[in-house]
């Protein structure tokens, strides 16, 4: 009996837990998102790089921290760094973190979470009721300026790009939103880290993909043509090339990520 | 005493909520039979036998990956309406199973994925396996969701995208596991000689 009432304690603290975490999350959903306006544009990949339509959605306007990541493995056991199956995160896992529940020095609450595999990152992202942005998704956000929502062309833009490519990461990484803040009051797109997208192992470019012939043909054709005046498709082309390198269960320094909350269709 | 269960039907709700909310797969998982649990916690931390999700055979039935546990699997991702690659792919596929041991064979699953699960359903996937001869006694082919799919080749390195409606490009790669689920080799581009695959499969038929 004893134990049964222990068990049931323990069993409402969790749904306590639980409900407040929902309730947070439920109010916070929206205000720490920005909504994007969806739109088309052209993707660098392949000979088909036909104008793609994205729909409208909203994105965090921040990475995930450290803190966010840990309220998550407090909620999810199983998602900490000693619990979890070499299959979804190798053993760099989280591997900053002091131990399984404490973050220590090395991971500033406040700072993007890093050392997170694409399947720890999507699990986050579910648990919110959101997801792992698209590639379309994540690059029509990073391809706006300051003020305007395709900034691509302008000289500035690529350049604060490719200053971020060349300067050594640093680890920790600084606080989120502390870099760059767009038009859509998104912050920290290349610039702060590195980060996941749901459908990261569609670039057809790295190793065994090479041998398939015309996809891959054509993308370093695009490539080969990247010209001292081309210096949007080149950053974009880092990117492809990072995402394309990239293995699920990956868990990197400087990579980390944010989530996107699609709006359901009008029945 | 009406606390009590007041208590505990806020428990059943809570837990309700906590799962539904977010991990509906995993609930489904935890309300199959024990035997299921007890077997998930022997496998190996890398067997893709821990990926949880549901899949429809050419049959119509529904089966997990772990439901392949016990054989050496040999695994590809194809799409049934694709022109070029796959009819190679799958004749590659062919060309190994001709290599192992007719006796061998009944230990062995050859598993076909396809990578587009709108299209290819069991009824599809059913005659496509009547079109390539294949037999069924140990091919299996898959229909999952797309993100069943996308997580099995994610983790398996295998890379693809949707050209169009009909269309997708993706690299060729056929996978051979452990009877636990564990990758064991991998080969590269279709065309290509199949000594080393037979090689690993036979030795891992003979343990």
């Amino acid at each position: 009996m004893l134990q049964c009432t222990n068990i049931l304690k323990r069993l409402i603290s969790i749904l306590i837990t639980a409900s407040i975490c929902c309730n947070v999350h439920a109010q916070t959903a929206i205000a720490d998102m920005a909504f994007i306006e969806g739109g088309i544009y052209t993707p660098l990949y392949g000979n088909d790089s036909v104008p793609v339509q994205v729909k409208p959605f909203y994105m965090d306007i921040a990475p995930v921290t450290n803190q966010q990541f840990l309220e998550f493995v407090e909620q999810y056991p199983k998602w900490q760094r000693d619990n979890t199956k070499r299959l979804f995160a190798d053993e760099m896992y989280l591997s900053h973190w002091k131990n399984n529940t404490e973050l220590g020095n090395n991971a500033p609450s406040n700072a993007p979470v890093t050392h997170v595999s694409w399947f720890a990152a999507k699990a986050y992202c579910e648990c919110q009721q959101k997801t792992l942005p698209s590639i379309d998704e994540w690059e029509i956000v990073a391809m706006a300026g300051a003020d305007k929502k395709d900034a691509r062309k302008e000289e500035n833009y690529n350049q604060r790009i490719l200053d971020w490519y060349e300067k050594p990461s640093s680890f920790p990484p600084k606080e989120v939103k502390s870099t760059f803040k767009n038009y859509w009051g998104v912050y920290d797109l290349n610039s702060l880290i590195w980060e996941w997208t749901y459908d990261f192992n569609s670039v057809l470019i790295s190793g065994e993909s090479r041998k398939d012939g015309a996809v891959d043909r054509n993308l370093f054709c695009s490539a080969g043509a990247v010209g001292a005046t081309d210096l949007m498709n080149y950053a974009a082309f880092l990117r492809y090339a990072f995402r394309g390198s990239l293995k699920a269960n990956y868990n990197i320094k400087n990579l980390g990520f944010r989530c996107v909350k699609r709006i359901p269709l009008k029945k | 005493m009406r606390y009590k269960y007041f208590l505990q039907l806020l428990t059943f709700i809570g837990c309700s909520m906590l799962f539904s909310a977010c991990e509906p797969q995993e609930l489904q998982q935890k309300t199959l039979e024990t035997s299921t649990q007890t077997v998930e916690e022997e496998l190996p931390d890398l067997s893709i036998f821990h990926l949880p999700s549901k899949w429809a055979t050419q049959s119509n039935d529904t089966i997990e990956l772990v439901d392949l546990r016990g054989k050496v699997t040999v695994l590809a991702l194809i799409f049934t309406s694709c022109q070029y690659a796959c009819p190679r792919l799958v004749a590659d596929m062919k060309g190994i199973e001709e290599e192992v041991a007719a006796n061998k064979r009944s230990e062995t699953n050859f598993v076909l994925v396809s990578i587009d699960p709108e299209n290819d359903t069991p009824e599809v996937l059913h005659q496509f396996a009547e079109e390539k001869e294949l037999d069924l006694s140990h091919w299996t082919l898959l229909q999952g969701t797309p993100d069943s799919v996308l997580e099995l080749a994610v983790t398996l390195g295998v890379k693809y995208r949707k050209v169009s409606a009909i269309d997708f490009s993706h690299s060729n790669i056929i996978s051979v596991f452990e009877p636990n689920g564990e990758l064991v080799f991998q080969q590269d581009g279709f065309g290509a000689d199949n000594t080393d695959i037979v090689g690993h499969i036979n030795e891992l038929l003979k343990k």
